[in-house]
């Protein structure tokens, strides 16, 4: 610092410091290359496999891996390696539709809550504390397991987690709304005869957003979870080569008793992955959004 | 005291119920006929003629009180639900739903307790340590790979292991309560193997949720370090033991119960799923099969019994809190 008066500083570019920051928080840097490694693996695999193999009867059945079929194909006559690629594609698709909507209406819902207070606020607040401790997979198990089997589409799958995925995000943003409105800047604003609409979009929201992108990463987090759950449970879209539906049918089949252990470990190692990389990524928001437990270089 | 316990009692009474309700509501809101599926499904398998099968459903329908208003139906399901009343297993009828449960709880409930209890312990203890600067440093490098599990969850950590320990190393069988072979007689032999049966969906439980209480545990510990009181019983001139097990542990003791209660849910569900990976015989199996047989009444019975559990202990945990700190005795 005392340099800085005698010789001219040189400032580094915004990449190098975002490099450089990835080198303190390293969970935020492990997470995002292993993102990118699966988003990379799922792109080359579009342009490489025909997706139609990843359906059955469209290859030999049960062949270990070998240089045909790279990872292997199982039981019913699926390429495991398409299987594999559609698969993550599906499982991004589902997190990223239930994360998202998840997203909106816990942030709309926490914001009138906090911000209108009264009874709306009450009402919103009782809702999620008797939700709470109702495990959400069972209830998305009783809607799932009600749907015709045969009909249940990706779409229906991100649906089904949305409706009891919510509430977690509605209070968290209701907490942070409640505590801002508080602040000096907002009553500024106020006074200065700023509206409603222009407090929350203009003055409230962009000190919420790293409260919300932590908020998101972790609704993705579960949307994976729940449908990768549901999936495993047999009431995922059955026809579909999602990885939890891939362990379903290998357990089904007794894989590893007649010895096709690359049939449900594949899967499995695929879902450590994606699930890994969610968790450090939300570890790295955390210590980006919190500078109190940022470590130094 | 009696109005809390009044308060919290009603508010268990609204979970159930309103877990109750949407369960209710749910399945007749969809075009679905759960007695249709399931006998069109006997009849693919079975072969009876159509005409039978409309009869037979009718006459289900009747049995099972389908056929009359809706508000009768809600206002009976919901004094059965207070009763533990789930109506008839469709596939195994004529058992009960509340048979189907009861034959299964026990093995759920022994699986959940241990592997519980030893998570949490062995997840608090290296938790702590791993936080605290004068443990030794194999025990700080020991909770690391713990860490790194956190992510994984137990269902992935049991396909994992029953690919290690059970296909490549051979160690511990693949699936099932007990072998082939061994007559089910309550002898010694016949305990040993059901015991070895229950070892990998044990462990995957266990790997899949301590390092959850790691993280929790040491990020407390790493606060409980710079407050006063510890300081001052450094200079005090105490044991190291004793600030570790009266400092630290007392303190955290509070929250990480809290947390045990907040993650019940979540517990109790991994552990279903779990069991139906192994295919033994608790709730996840019969859960699973139920799903595979369209028998919601069985379905429906689970999620609402482990619902009302989940609850109660939640509710029960709450009236824990005063004995594990005095602070909340005084109020």
């Amino acid at each position: 610092m005392a340099d800085a008066t005698m010789t001219e500083v040189v400032r580094p570019s915004r990449l190098a410091l975002a490099l450089r920051y990835t080198k303190r928080n390293k969970s935020l840097a492990v997470g995002l290359a292993i993102l990118f490694f699966l988003i990379a693996f799922t792109a080359i695999g579009f342009m490489v496999i025909d997706p139609k193999h990843a359906y059955p009867l469209t290859a030999a059945a049960k062949k270990a891996p070998s240089l045909k079929y790279p990872l292997g194909t199982d039981f019913f006559g699926r390429d495991l390696l398409a299987a594999m690629v559609v698969g993550m594609w599906q499982t991004a698709a589902i997190g990223l539709l239930a994360g998202g909507i998840g997203t909106v209406i816990g942030v709309v819902l926490g914001f009138i809550s906090a911000y209108f207070g009264g009874w709306i606020d009450t009402i919103i607040k009782t809702v999620c504390q008797i939700l709470t401790p109702i495990p959400v997979l069972l209830i998305q198990v009783v809607v799932a397991g009600t749907l015709d089997k045969r009909d249940v589409t990706i779409f229906m799958m991100a649906l089904i987690i949305v409706v009891l995925s919510w509430m977690g995000t509605t209070l968290v943003v209701r907490s942070q709304v409640l505590t801002m409105k508080e602040r000096q800047f907002v009553a500024v604003a106020k006074l200065s005869g700023v509206g409603s609409m222009g407090i929350i979009f203009k003055e409230i929201m962009p000190n919420l957003l790293p409260f919300i992108a932590a908020a998101f990463v972790v609704q993705v987090f579960q949307a994976v979870f729940a449908s990768f759950y549901l999936a495993v449970l047999g009431l995922g879209p059955l026809r579909e080569p999602l990885l939890g539906n891939i362990i379903w049918s290998a357990q089904g089949q007794g894989a590893f008793f007649n010895g096709w252990w690359w049939w449900p470990i594949e899967p499995a190692i695929a879902m450590v992955l994606i699930l890994g990389s969610l968790a450090l990524i939300n570890m790295g928001l955390d210590e980006l959004a919190n500078p109190r437990v940022r470590k130094s270089e | 005291m009696l109005r809390l316990v009044i308060r919290r009692l009603l508010f268990l009474a609204l979970v159930i119920w309103s877990a109750s309700t949407i369960v209710f509501f749910i399945p007749r809101m969809s075009e679905t006929n759960a007695i249709r599926e399931r006998f069109a499904e006997l009849a693919r398998t079975g072969g009876f003629s159509p005409t039978d099968l409309e009869k037979i459903i009718e006459s289900y329908t009747k049995q099972f009180g389908l056929d009359r208003p809706l508000w009768d139906q809600y206002q009976d399901y919901i004094v059965s639900i207070f009763k533990l009343d789930f109506g008839f297993s469709l596939n195994r009828y004529p058992m009960t739903v509340t048979d189907v449960i009861m034959q299964a709880i026990p093995w759920t409930l022994s699986l959940l307790l241990v592997t519980t209890i030893i998570s949490f312990l062995i997840g608090n203890l290296l938790g702590a340590l791993s936080a605290w600067p004068k443990a030794p440093g194999w025990v700080r490098a020991f909770a690391t790979p713990f860490v790194l599990l956190t992510g994984v969850p137990p269902v992935i950590m049991g396909v994992l292991l029953l690919f290690f320990l059970g296909f490549r190393m051979k160690l511990l069988p693949l699936g099932g309560s007990y072998s082939i072979g061994v007559v089910p007689d309550g002898s010694w032999t016949f305990m040993l193997d059901v015991l070895k049966h229950q070892v990998l969906p044990a462990l995957s439980l266990i790997l899949g949720s301590v390092g959850g209480w790691v993280l929790s545990m040491r990020g407390m510990g790493i606060t409980i370090q710079g407050e006063d009181y510890v300081n001052f019983a450094e200079h005090k001139g105490l044991g190291a033991g004793a600030i570790f097990r009266d400092y630290y542990l007392r303190n955290t003791l509070l929250p990480q119960a809290t947390a045990l209660a907040l993650a019940l849910g979540t517990v109790v569900t991994s552990a279903i799923v779990v069991e139906g990976l192994f295919g033994l015989p608790g709730i996840g199996q019969a859960l699973n099969n139920a799903i595979r047989s369209n028998d919601f009444p069985v379905i429906y019975g689970i999620v609402l019994f482990i619902t009302g559990a989940v609850a109660t202990l939640m509710v029960l945990m709450e009236f824990v809190y005063p004995l594990l700190d005095p602070r909340i005795r005084n109020e």
